[in-house]
């Protein structure tokens, strides 16, 4: 007998230890090829672009093309004092290939951003170069500061130096309503100004109480259709199931009937004497009509978890807690509820991140008041072109989502979610 | 649920103050959708009950605003549900095929980095509408898709992949490994069994997640208002158009038709949820 031990060995020779690896791993590569044509569909078609997303709201690469050799002269500039002449004749022959291009207005645009005032700026000097009225042989630091006295101001060329760097998270801070001052220090915008961080609140403020509403309306019932027998509750389940299933613009146009000044909800209170026909109630176009379109139409998101969940716990639980003594309310609240909680987390979680990028129905009942974070987004989509700050803005938006799940994923577990 | 005769008058009174609130958020809940169908047979122009509805005068009733839908000059409507039939549907296909493939993958114990991978797959449900609709607008500009059928029908798909790798995972929790062994045991290729023994007995699944990327892609409007041009326009997107601009009874007509489908499309749901449980009862 041999002291080392033997291998076992197949029936073709190759120890079974190797022979179940390749086995493995041809099914692991099995399962991988089956799930790759969906992986990869969405890796190119939507979490690339998602980052591009980010690269495109950091981008300042644009002025950094079109002032090469100002910026490299710049690099031994302390930016304290008027620039040398070296930093002048540098951007003028930069700007003169501008020119040449006919890109000089784009440049200006954005210098204008910096700083006020640029816009005209440049375009007198883009006047002078166009007429031929500079001499390159003489001083054209000298001839710059004559054709506009802005150009021997030491600011404008502090802000040309602030732009140097390929990529700037001004648009960030603009969401968050602050910006880069002249000395380069995060300043907060005017009060008055301060737009951004108003959507912001309002977007946490109405995905809260919905969610909040949802859960307060939607408890009662899910218990209610767990608890009936299934003749019953298969019947009331229809009235969750058929608003989940219909149109959101439908639900949202009924609520615009209903709540508008001579609509249904209107006409009722007058019949029961709430208020005087001549005093009706402004019920849409306000927060009043988000929060009541809103919970309803998340209300299902909100009951199906929680149906689910409570579907599971044994109705003998309560017996036995009542059976202990407890009252009622002590048998629901200690023994009931704790068991729903991975429902309210699957619920909370799903209302919420659904509330905070709404887009449609605050747009349409809301009004001014239900302008919220993704509306913003969109308008500087559609409107104002400024596709990275709305980039920049849905990067943000995102992040708080992504925190929110990874909060909840720590608390509960993602894997409790389930559809109905 | 009747209360047992032992109880106390003050739980039998929260007894019924439950009842009363769970009545009211039903009503709530289904309620709404019913004011639009006595409206959208309304004789005037008016969003409002007028008086010869409350009276049931039948001349305040008429089929006006449908007439309008189906025949009226310059109207969208049929373009608008040409083009989104034509878009759900191929997304539906499109999602069935990618989301049921993934499924089966990530339903076998083989699957290496099962967790990250089925967070990117269902990402486009966690992610906000808005932000998926940013960045697809991205890629298909880029690619030259925008305003394209082809586009939307992409976008669509990404959008309905994941309810249908959720349900036909869900299916596939409960399913006995063990028949495909069998067939492939006595011969069967994996097409084969796939075709005659797995997907026979999954179909529910695929079916009911197809349901949902098919409502998904229908109902969808954010990621569309970015990608579509005129010639794309959907149901959604003429309905926004119009609650916008001026609420007029046509679309009333329209969202009567469309409370209509999803209410067909809720029953197919709920008898293949039914067929499924009776199905796993039977595996059990």
């Amino acid at each position: 007998m041999s002291s080392e031990v033997k291998q076992i060995l197949t029936t073709d020779g190759i120890p079974l230890e190797v022979s179940l690896k390749k086995a493995e791993r041809k099914n692991k590569i099995k399962a991988f090829l089956l799930v790759a044509p969906l992986l990869l569909f969405l890796v190119i078609t939507y979490i690339f672009p998602i980052g591009e997303m980010f690269t495109r709201s950091i981008d300042d690469k644009m002025i950094t093309n079109m002032l090469p050799k100002t910026f490299k002269k710049m690099e031994s500039w302390d930016g304290q004092e008027l620039p040398p002449k070296e930093i002048f004749s540098a951007f003028y022959y930069d700007y003169k290939v501008l020119v040449e291009n006919q890109e000089h207005g784009k440049l200006g645009q954005r210098l204008n951003k910096e700083k006020n005032g640029f816009n005209s700026t440049t375009k007198r000097l883009f006047r002078n170069i166009k007429r031929k009225k500079i001499d390159e042989s003489a001083s054209i630091k000298e001839q710059m500061i004559k054709v506009h006295k802005n150009w021997g101001k030491v600011e404008y060329w502090q802000a040309i130096k602030r732009t140097a760097p390929p990529y700037t998270l001004a648009k960030y801070l603009k969401g968050m309503d602050m910006y880069y001052a002249a000395d380069g220090s995060i300043t907060q915008v005017d009060e008055d100004r301060r737009i951004h961080r108003i959507l912001w609140l309002r977007t946490l403020e109405i995905a809260f109480f919905v969610t909040v509403f949802c859960f307060l309306m939607g408890y009662p019932i899910a218990h209610l259709l767990a608890t009936l027998p299934m003749k019953y509750s298969n019947l009331l389940m229809i009235c969750v199931l058929l608003p989940f299933w219909t149109s959101l613009l439908v639900r949202t146009a009924s609520w615009m009937i209903l709540l508008q000044q001579q609509g249904v909800v209107n006409d009722f209170f007058v019949m029961i004497g709430l208020v005087a026909d001549d005093s009706r109630p402004e019920m849409m176009y306000n927060k009043v009509g988000t929060y009541v379109a809103m919970t309803q139409i998340l209300l299902p998101f909100m009951v199906l978890p929680l149906y689910s969940v409570m579907k599971t716990i044994s109705p003998s639980l309560m017996r036995a807690g009542k059976s202990l003594g407890g009252t009622p309310f002590v048998a629901f609240w200690k023994v009931y509820f704790p068991l729903t909680i991975p429902g309210i987390g699957a619920g909370c979680l799903l209302v919420f991140i659904l509330a905070i990028g709404y887009y449609i129905t605050p747009a349409l009942v809301g009004g001014a008041s239900g302008t919220l974070i993704s509306n913003q987004i969109a308008y500087h989509m559609k409107t104002t072109l400024d596709w990275s700050f709305a980039s920049a803005m849905g990067l943000m938006l995102l992040t708080g989502v992504l925190v929110i799940y990874w909060i909840y994923n720590k608390l509960v577990g993602v894997d409790n979610i389930k559809l109905g | 649920m009747a209360l047992p005769s032992y109880t106390e008058t003050r739980y039998r009174i929260w007894h019924y103050v439950y009842l009363a609130i769970c009545a009211f958020v039903f009503f709530f809940l289904v309620a709404p959708l019913f004011v639009i169908f006595p409206l959208s047979f309304n004789a005037e122009e008016f969003l409002v009950f007028s008086e010869g509805m409350k009276n049931l005068d039948p001349d305040a009733f008429s089929l006006r605003w449908y007439k309008d839908m189906v025949y009226g000059t310059k109207n969208p409507w049929g373009l608008a549900a040409k083009n989104s039939f034509i878009i759900a549907i191929f997304a539906t296909i499109g999602s069935i095929i990618l989301g049921t493939l993934a499924a089966l993958g990530l339903s076998s114990r083989h699957m290496p980095y099962k967790g990250i991978i089925m967070a990117t797959l269902i990402s486009p449900m966690i992610v906000p509408l808005i932000i998926s609709g940013v960045a697809i607008f991205f890629f298909m500009a880029k690619v030259g898709l925008a305003a394209t059928h082809t586009g939307i029908v992409f976008a669509h798909i990404i959008l309905g992949t994941p309810f249908v790798v959720i349900t036909v995972t869900a299916t596939l929790s409960g399913f006995d490994h063990s028949v495909t062994r069998a067939a492939a045991s006595l011969g069967s290729n994996p097409v084969n069994t796939f075709m005659k023994i797995t997907l026979p007995l999954i179909l529910p699944g695929v079916i009911s997640g197809g349901l949902f990327a098919f409502v998904t892609s229908f109902d969808e409007v954010v990621v569309v208002l970015f990608l579509a041009g005129l010639e794309n326009t959907t149901i959604p997107v003429q309905m926004w158009t119009g609650l916008r601009e001026q609420l007029s009874p046509t679309i009333l007509a329209v969202a009567t038709c469309l409370i209509i489908l999803s209410t067909l499309i809720l029953i197919s749901a709920e008898l293949l949820r039914r067929r499924s449980e009776r199905l796993r009862g039977i595996n059990r």
